[in-house]
């Protein structure tokens, strides 16, 4: 076996690849976070309970009315960004222009709901959801057994977080979001209908969480508290990133993955802690975040 | 300070509660009354949201628990020193956090709570997942045998009314009204020529002192300390607590303790037991939507607005 | 304040304890049992509402009285945690009359649980948990651990590993006092046995992702890989190890499997696999007959604490009647005087630590191939006499 300096290199790499696939769920999770916050600087504590939702209406499409991985790959974020839009219609835009702590507050009461309910409806012990045929098997690295599904899951979120951020930070629609943000009765002048604009990328953002749902759902077991832990975690990513950077987001994510896989390799233990050290070192060092602007 | 009519009701209530309910019960309730007591401090006064303060609670109750169940240290000396030690840990964590504002705050004080939650958890002192098991109650001055749940309540009183004086005390002297101009309008603050991160902070110690001094009068309650008090979640529980009840009122927090933890104890009893998170949540839901300024808040509009 | 509050107190116990010496013995005019159990958590399959079914039918089958006076069933979730659990038992004994405490699930709560029973000299029915402090570290006399115990498990899962030649071992282990605890035993039983252990690491409770811990057993170069957790987090690791491929590079010996468990499991994942039970549905007549009757009730076959709690219920009204009251110190005695006997308990003693010493069962996990229903999980390889599970009384829990 390759070593170096005592540490067994091919037990290295696995866990570092290992905390790359992790990182793709903490990139999808915090992408949808940093849009919601960068757009309307809401703090939407409920993501995880969504990323939750998704995961359970994947299990639930399947297994009462037959919709297959792929079909719920594109049903289930729609079906929860519309329950997204709804969400910030009816409950965040009434508090719109109260302090944001209350927003903080409410997603928080709505995050606490979500899991209330399914934890009474499916006992919080976790429901089983099929790897998809066509990623059965893996494939065999010289350092590890690389199960396909899980290569997938890279490519999967690499894909739509690129495309997010081209879509925001290189488009004309983009550009109109970040200047309906920067100055919304400009942009109101210019005929753009900036409240629709906001419910849609709130939705847009809540989506994301449910797409990682679906992507979740064969690899993790399907609980009710499967997003409550994963949810602090992904905040502190953002705050890492830089609040409301979108490509700050999508780095940190994936750099948080790895972080995490090398201490689940030399202190296993601290492994659900070291993203709050990193955080507290960052923001020590560097207050508005690795890619943040200094408000 | 002016003692009121409502104190004098109120007090006499308190006296003769343990005749009419639980005891165990009413202790809980003081117990988390004061503690979100001092977490108003921060947030109603202040203006500052801590979403890590169950961190204070729980240091307190965990060096509560070890020294006198390991040292032999009186009810009282262990009290004491789970007090310092929250005040302590609030000290260093103050410190860090208040240069931040707003939601900065609220994380910053989050990360920080999650890395002491880490300490609780693997410290081999602390006993893990089971937590501090069996901690005896022990004899007040030596003599006043606490195992006996009505010599606990008095106690337990006599606590929690010290600590709402002190809270009182300071909400109405000169430094709690330059922490009332520093949440009105910090800049002004500032060119009056206040440090405003001093006054913060002695704000911060204080309402993580008083947590802990709550978190250790409750694990000699409990004879137990875990992890409950320091996870993430009890830190949310505090929030509801001072929203239900009032934020920025005096009164605020104890009523939203009394209310939230004896719908607790309603909903654990019985069939009801799994919507104690459904419950919480809309009740979240419904404050911030319709009840900002909470229970007694509430109430204080609508006194003045017929009383005056 | 106070001197008013001893004379009102003196003053209303005066008037019970004359109004309850004109009645029978049993205080309060009835035998109450406490049902704490976890409702809707990871090891609500395990022990959460079908415990309390399983003590409704005890009551049931007993008659539904005891000594002329009425039999009350009153439950709790705990939550797994052992705040809560003891914030309930501390209320129902004060405040409730509750006379016995069964179900206890996760051992925290039942570490916490019975400190409060044993300084409120109340019997614990301990049904569900795992770790042996309750008759060792923490023992009590009012403390009767009923179904299994780590030692059992050890003892009769990883000895017949090892003795079959496979010597290097590397463990999962659920970071709490279980896991530590099963660990533990299971590698003073390994190295007894002439094995090793070649490395351990520990998985906090819950863990979403286990992939990294696999990565590292298959790394280990060990022969076995032990889970030392159970409920959701081993059905988790289970399935991680199957998709990286571990099951197929070395076995993997589940060291604490309940029946619900291995039904969540693929057989394709899960068949073969050796692990040990205090109980199986199918062992016997009286066993089918029983188990027919709780699943009818429950909608799902019995795991080893529904069946335990079961056991335990009735042993303890059987005590009672015999005792002719329900003073604690006078039903244990009968309870440690008389032997055990019914379709759980198998050439039984309730020792004088509190341990309940029984036959306990080697099992594999079937394969798809062999199951002839979706209820036929286990096949019964050897049964395990109970002074082979069990570890010795210690002398100083030697309560007569």
């Amino acid at each position: 076996m390759a070593e170096f300096l005592g540490i067994n290199l091919f037990g290295l790499f696995g866990q570092l690849l290992v905390g790359l696939i992790n990182g793709s769920f903490y990139a999808l999770l915090s992408l949808g976070l940093a849009i919601i916050f960068g757009l309307l600087k809401i703090i939407n504590f409920a993501q995880g309970a969504i990323y939750m939702l998704g995961a359970f209406l994947a299990y639930l499409a399947l297994q009462y009315l037959g919709i297959s991985y792929w079909a719920a790959l594109i049903v289930v974020p729609l079906v929860v960004g519309l329950l997204g839009i709804l969400m910030e219609r009816f409950l965040i835009r009434p508090i719109a222009n109260e302090d944001h702590l209350y927003s903080l507050l409410l997603t928080f009461g709505v995050a606490l709901v979500l899991q209330g309910l399914f934890t009474h409806l499916f006992g919080s012990s976790g429901m089983s959801y099929p790897i998809p045929e066509a990623f059965s098997g893996g494939i065999k690295l010289p350092f590890m057994y690389l199960p396909n599904y899980r290569a997938w899951i890279v490519v999967a979120s690499l894909v739509v977080c690129v495309g997010t951020w081209w879509m925001i930070e290189k488009t004309k629609l983009g550009a109109y979001l970040r200047a309906g943000t920067e100055n919304p009765a400009l942009m109101q002048a210019f005929g753009i209908n900036v409240p629709l604009m906001v419910t849609l990328t709130f939705g847009f953002g809540v989506a994301l969480a449910g797409f990682a749902g679906v992507m979740a759902a064969p690899v993790y077991s399907v609980s009710p508290d499967m997003g409550s832990n994963l949810l602090i975690v992904v905040f502190a990513i953002v705050v890492i990133g830089g609040m409301g950077s979108i490509g700050g987001a999508i780095i940190t994510g994936l750099g948080m993955g790895i972080v995490e896989g090398l201490t689940k390799y030399f202190y296993p233990e601290a492994s659900n802690t070291v993203i709050f050290l990193v955080m507290v070192i960052v923001l020590l060092i560097k207050p508005a975040g690795l890619f943040g602007k200094e408000a | 300070m002016k003692i009121s009519k409502l104190s004098i009701v109120l007090l006499g209530v308190a006296l003769v509660a343990p005749f009419v309910m639980y005891p165990v019960l009413l202790m809980k309730i003081l117990c988390f009354a004061l503690f979100a007591s001092a977490f108003n401090l921060l947030l109603g006064f202040v203006g500052l949201l801590s979403f890590g303060h169950a961190i204070f609670l729980g240091t307190g109750g965990y060096v509560t628990g070890y020294l006198v169940m390991n040292s032999g240290l009186s009810p009282l000396l262990g009290i004491l020193a789970g007090t310092a030690a929250a005040a302590a840990l609030g000290a260093v964590y103050g410190k860090l956090s208040v240069k931040r504002e707003g939601i900065y705050f609220a994380m910053v004080t989050l990360a920080l709570a999650q890395l002491m939650f880490f300490v609780f958890l693997q410290a081999p002192f602390t006993g893990g997942e089971n937590g501090l098991q069996g901690i005896p109650r022990g004899f007040l001055f030596g003599f006043i045998d606490l195992s006996d749940n009505l010599n606990m309540y008095y106690f337990v009183l006599a606590i929690f009314l010290f600590g709402f004086w002190v809270i009182n005390r300071t909400i109405h002297s000169p430094f709690g009204q330059v922490l009332k101009a520093i949440r009105e309008n910090e800049p002004r603050a500032t060119s009056l020529g206040y440090n405003v991160n001093d006054y913060k902070w002695a704000a911060f110690v204080i309402s993580a002192a008083l947590s802990g001094l709550a978190g250790s009068t409750k694990t000699l309650v409990f004879q137990l300390a875990s992890l409950t008090d320091v996870h993430w979640h009890m830190s949310g529980e505090v929030v509801l607590m001072t929203l239900v009840g009032g934020m920025g009122t005096i009164f605020g927090p104890l009523v939203g303790a009394a209310a939230i933890v004896g719908l607790q104890n309603f909903l654990s009893g019985g069939e009801l037991g799994n919507y104690v998170h459904i419950i919480m949540g809309l009740i979240f839901i419904v404050c911030v939507l319709a009840f900002r300024s909470g229970i007694v808040g509430e109430i204080q509009k609508i006194v003045k607005r017929n009383f005056s | 304040m106070k001197l008013m509050t001893k004379t009102l107190l003196s003053a209303a116990m005066a008037v019970a304890l004359t109004s309850t010496a004109a009645h029978a013995s049993l205080s309060d005019d009835k035998v109450k049992i406490g049902v704490l159990a976890d409702m809707g958590g990871v090891y609500a399959d395990i022990c959460g509402k079908g415990c309390v079914t399983a003590v409704e039918m005890a009551v049931e089958d007993f008659g539904g009285t005891v000594l002329g006076k009425p039999i009350e069933i009153v439950s709790a979730d705990d939550q797994n945690k052992p705040d809560v659990g003891s914030a309930i038992v501390r209320k129902w004994i004060e405040n409730e009359q509750v006379d016995v405490i069964t179900g206890l699930v996760a051992s925290s709560v039942t570490g916490a649980v019975t400190q409060v029973t044993t300084d409120a000299k109340k019997i614990a029915l301990i049904a569900a948990s795992a770790s042996n402090a309750f008759t060792t570290k923490q023992c009590s006399p009012y403390n009767a651990h009923w179904t299994y115990n780590v030692v059992a498990l050890a003892n009769g899962t990883v000895k017949p590993i090892v003795q079959s030649g496979k010597k290097k071992w590397f463990f999962i282990t659920a970071d709490y006092a279980f896991g530590h605890a099963l660990e533990g035993i299971a590698t003073k039983v390994i190295e007894s046995e002439g094995g090793e252990v070649v490395g351990a690491v520990r998985a906090p409770l819950g863990t979403t992702d286990f992939s990294s811990y696999i990565l590292q057993a298959q790394a280990s170069g060990a022969e076995v890989v032990g889970l030392a957790n159970a409920g959701a987090d081993f059905v988790n690791s289970l399935k991680t190890a199957a998709e990286f491929g571990l099951t197929e590079m070395m076995d993997v010996a589940g060291l604490l499997v309940f029946t619900p468990n291995a039904q969540a499991l693929d057989p394709a994942i899960a068949g073969g696999m050796l692990t040990t039970t205090g109980f199986y549905w199918d062992r016997d007549e009286e066993s089918r007959e029983w188990s027919a009757r709780f699943k009818a009730r429950h909608g799902a076959i019995p795991a080893m604490p529904h069946a335990g709690a079961y056991s335990a219920t009735m042993h303890y009204l059987n005590a009672v009647k015999a005792a002719g009251t329900d003073e604690s110190d006078a039903v244990m005695k009968i309870m440690k005087s008389t032997k055990p006997d019914d379709f759980f308990a198998k050439n039984a003693t309730l020792r004088a630590d509190g341990r309940m010493v029984h036959d306990m069962y080697l099992v594999k996990i079937t394969k798809a191939s062999e199951r002839k229903s979706a209820d036929d999980i286990f096949a019964i390889q050897s049964v395990i006499p109970g002074d082979q599970a069990f570890a010795p009384m210690l002398p100083e829990c030697d309560f007569k």
